[in-house]
C-alpha cells in the first residue's frame, strides 16, 4: 500500500507526520522522501545511508562532424534547447526536457545522448524501516525526473510512506500519483485552508482517496473543520499545537521518542487510513 | 526601483505574513505574490481584481481518433508514458513535447495550446498588486512567475514605486529560481529548527549560485535560541545580512484570521515590534525611503 503525505500549504507538518507514522508501524515499512527540493525526513529519522546514486536525465550532444546544419533540431525542440546558428549547434542543457526529439528527428544521427546530473538519491535504513529520499542539485530547475527516480525504490507487498513536497503543481502531481491514499496535512488558518482546497482539487484530479490531519488544531478557527465536513473528508487525526513539541522539533527530535503515547495515535492513525480504503473497496 | 524577494527553503516559516506586514509599512511599492503555485498573500492584502488574463503557456497533445491506425509509434517514442494501449493521452503526463504530433504518420495527433492558469493586476489597501494562480497539477510554474514579476516591474516603473516587494514560494527548484533571477536582493526567513536551518543552507547556496545578494532574518527565534546563534552565526561566515530577530508570537496567526497584517491587528505586540524593526534596517540596506 502507498500513503503519500501532502499539504499544499508548506511547513504544516507533512514531515512530522510522515517521520512518526514511519517509525510506529510495526510491520515492513518504507519511507520515499520526495520532497527533493527540501527533504527533512532524514533530519529525523538518522537513517544509516548504504547506497547513493547520482541521477541525470538524458541530454543532447551534437557531433559536428556529421551534423549537416539542416536545422530539424532546432524546429523540434519547444525548449528553445537546441538551437540551429549558421555554423554550429548550441545545445542548452538546462531548459531539456529530456523528449529525445532532436535525436529521433536529427537525419544525420549526428545527436547522442549524455546525462545532466539531476541530483542523488540516498538509500539506508533506520530499525528495520527501509529509507529512501532525493536531493535535487542546486541550481537544477525539474524535480519531476528525480520524484519519478525515487518513487522507483516502492516495494510490493509493503507499507510505502511518502513524504511530497508542498503545492499542487507537477512535483505534486509526481509525488501522489499512483497512491492508494493521500493523507493531508494542514493547520486550522486562512493559508492552511486556502491551500488545502487546491491540495484536495488535486487529489480529486487523481482521483485518490484522501483523509485529513489537522496540525495545531488549537489556532486558529474553525473553518478547516467545516471544510472537512461540507466535502466529507474524514479527520484522522489532530494534533493541538504544545511548545514541547515544537522545541523537540526544533532540535530534530520525533514527537514519538519525547511523548511515547503518540505512538499508539499514529498507529490508530495507519488503523483508520487501512479502514478508509476498506469502506471505498466495499462500495465499490 | 529595487526588488525584494523573499523566500524560505522550507515552507511555512512566516513568508507571507511578514511580507504583509512591510507592505503595510513601505511608503512606495508594488506588490507581486510569486507564488504561483499556493498563493495566500491575497488573503491579507483582499485585492479587487481590475485587470484579468489567462496564462498561456506549453502544448497538449490529443489523438483524433478517427485519424488514428494504431500504428504505435507514438507510443514507443513517448517518454513520458502518457499514452495509453487505446491512444488516448494522459493530459497530465504529458510534458508538451510534440514528438508524438511530429512524428506521427497519419497526422492524426493535434498540438493544442494550453491554458495553465491566470494572472491579475489589483488594487489593494497598500497600493497595486500583481497575482496569479497556476491551474492544479500544472507545469510551467516558473514561467508564470516570470511573467508575473515582469508585470509588477511595469506597474511599479508606471507608478514611479522605489519598491516591487515579491513573496517568493518554497523550495529550490523551477520557480523559486524565476523568482530571485535579477531581484536586487533576497530576504531569507527562516526557523531555529533542523529543517530550517537544512533548507536555508540550501536556497542560500541557490542565491549564491545565481549571484543575487542575501538577507536573513530568523522567524520564531525564541522556539530554540541556540539554533538561532548557529544560524546567524552560519549566515555571517557565509556572507549573508543578519538582518533581525522575530519572537514566536501568536499574533501572527490571530492577525491572519481576521485577514490583516500583523501591524494593523495589533501595532503593539512584540512580533509588530520586531518587523518594524526589521523592516528599518532592511529599507537601509536597499537605500529606499
Amino acid at each position: 500500500m502507498i500513503i503519500s503525505i501532502a499539504s499544499g500549504k508548506g511547513g504544516t507538518g507533512k514531515t512530522t507526520v510522515a517521520t512518526n507514522l514511519a517509525m510506529s508501524i510495526e510491520s515492513d515499512t518504507q519511507l520515499l522522501d520526495c520532497d527533493v527540493e527540501e527533504p527533512n525526513a532524514f533530519l529525523f529519522i538518522h537513517p544509516d545511508m548504504e547506497e547513493v546514486k547520482i541521477v541525470t536525465t538524458p541530454v543532447p550532444e551534437v557531433d559536428m562532424e556529421k551534423c549537416s546544419l539542416c536545422g530539424k533540431c532546432g524546429e523540434i525542440c519547444r525548449y528553445k534547447a537546441i538551437v540551429v546558428l549558421a555554423d554550429t549547434v548550441l545545445p542548452f542543457h538546462d531548459l531539456c526536457h529530456s523528449c529525445g526529439g532532436c535525436r529521433i528527428v536529427c537525419p544525420e544521427k549526428a545527436i547522442r545522448e549524455i546525462g545532466r546530473e539531476v541530483g542523488l538519491i540516498e538509500r539506508g535504513h533506520k530499525d528495520g524501516l527501509e529509507f529512501v529520499h532525493g536531493k535535487l542539485r542546486i541550481g537544477e530547475a525539474m524535480s519531476p525526473p528525480l520524484i519519478r527516480e525515487v518513487r522507483k525504490y516502492t516495494r510490493h507487498g509493503v507499507l510505502t510512506i511518502i513524504d511530497a513536497p508542498p503545492g499542487t503543481s507537477c512535483p505534486v502531481i509526481a509525488a501522489m500519483k499512483g497512491a492508494d491514499f493521500v493523507l493531508l496535512v494542514t493547520e486550522p488558518t486562512p493559508f492552511g485552508l486556502h491551500d488545502l482546497k487546491l491540495a484536495v482539487g488535486a487529489v480529486k484530479v487523481l482521483n485518490i482517496p484522501c483523509g485529513l490531519v489537522i496540525n495545531r488544531s488549537d489556532i486558529g478557527d474553525n473553518r478547516v473543520r467545516t471544510y472537512a465536513r461540507e466535502e466529507n473528508i474524514p479527520i484522522l487525526m489532530e494534533i493541538p499545537f504544545d511548545r514541547r513539541i515544537a522545541e523537540a522539533y526544533s532540535r530534530g527530535e520525533m514527537l514519538v521518542e519525547v511523548m511515547p503515547e503518540w505512538k499508539v495515535r499514529f498507529k490508530e492513525l495507519y488503523f483508520l487510513i487501512t479502514q478508509a480504503l476498506e469502506r471505498k473497496g466495499q462500495d465499490e | 526601483m529595487k526588488e525584494l524577494v523573499v523566500i524560505s527553503g522550507k515552507g511555512g516559516t512566516g513568508k507571507t505574513s511578514i511580507i504583509a506586514a512591510f507592505a503595510c509599512l513601505a511608503e512606495s511599492k508594488v506588490l507581486c505574490d510569486a507564488d504561483v503555485d499556493a498563493a495566500d498573500l491575497h488573503l491579507i492584502t483582499g485585492p479587487r481584481i481590475a485587470e484579468q488574463h489567462d496564462f498561456e503557456s506549453g502544448h497538449s497533445a490529443k489523438i483524433k481518433a478517427d485519424l488514428c491506425t494504431e500504428c504505435g509509434l507514438c507510443r514507443e517514442l513517448c517518454r513520458w508514458d502518457a499514452i495509453s494501449e487505446d491512444f488516448i493521452v494522459d493530459p497530465i503526463e504529458c510534458e508538451g513535447c510534440g514528438v508524438c504530433h511530429y512524428f506521427c504518420p497519419e497526422k492524426a495527433v493535434a498540438f493544442l495550446p494550453k491554458i495553465c492558469g491566470e494572472w491579475y493586476l489589483s488594487e489593494t489597501r497598500f497600493g497595486l498588486m500583481a497575482h496569479a494562480r497556476l491551474g492544479i497539477a500544472e507545469e510551467n510554474s516558473g514561467k508564470l512567475v516570470t511573467l508575473i514579476r515582469r508585470e509588477g516591474k511595469k506597474l511599479a516603473d508606471r507608478q514611479a514605486c522605489d519598491l516591487l516587494l515579491t513573496d517568493g514560494p518554497p523550495g529550490i527548484g523551477c520557480p523559486v529560481i524565476a523568482s530571485i533571477g535579477g531581484a536586487t536582493a533576497v530576504l531569507i526567513v527562516t526557523e531555529p529548527t533542523v529543517s530550517g536551518r537544512h533548507d536555508m543552507e540550501r536556497v542560500a547556496d541557490l542565491a549564491a549560485f545565481f549571484k543575487v545578494p542575501v538577507m536573513l532574518c530568523v522567524n520564531k527565534f525564541d522556539l530554540n535560541p541556540q539554533q538561532t546563534e548557529a544560524i546567524e552565526a552560519f549566515a555571517h561566515e557565509k556572507g549573508m545580512l543578519v538582518m533581525g530577530r522575530i519572537p514566536f508570537d501568536p499574533v501572527f496567526t490571530r492577525a491572519m484570521v481576521e485577514g490583516k497584517t500583523i501591524i494593523e491587528y495589533d501595532g503593539h505586540s512584540k512580533g509588530s515590534m520586531a518587523v518594524v524593526d526589521l523592516w528599518e534596517k532592511v529599507k537601509e540596506k536597499l537605500a529606499i525611503k
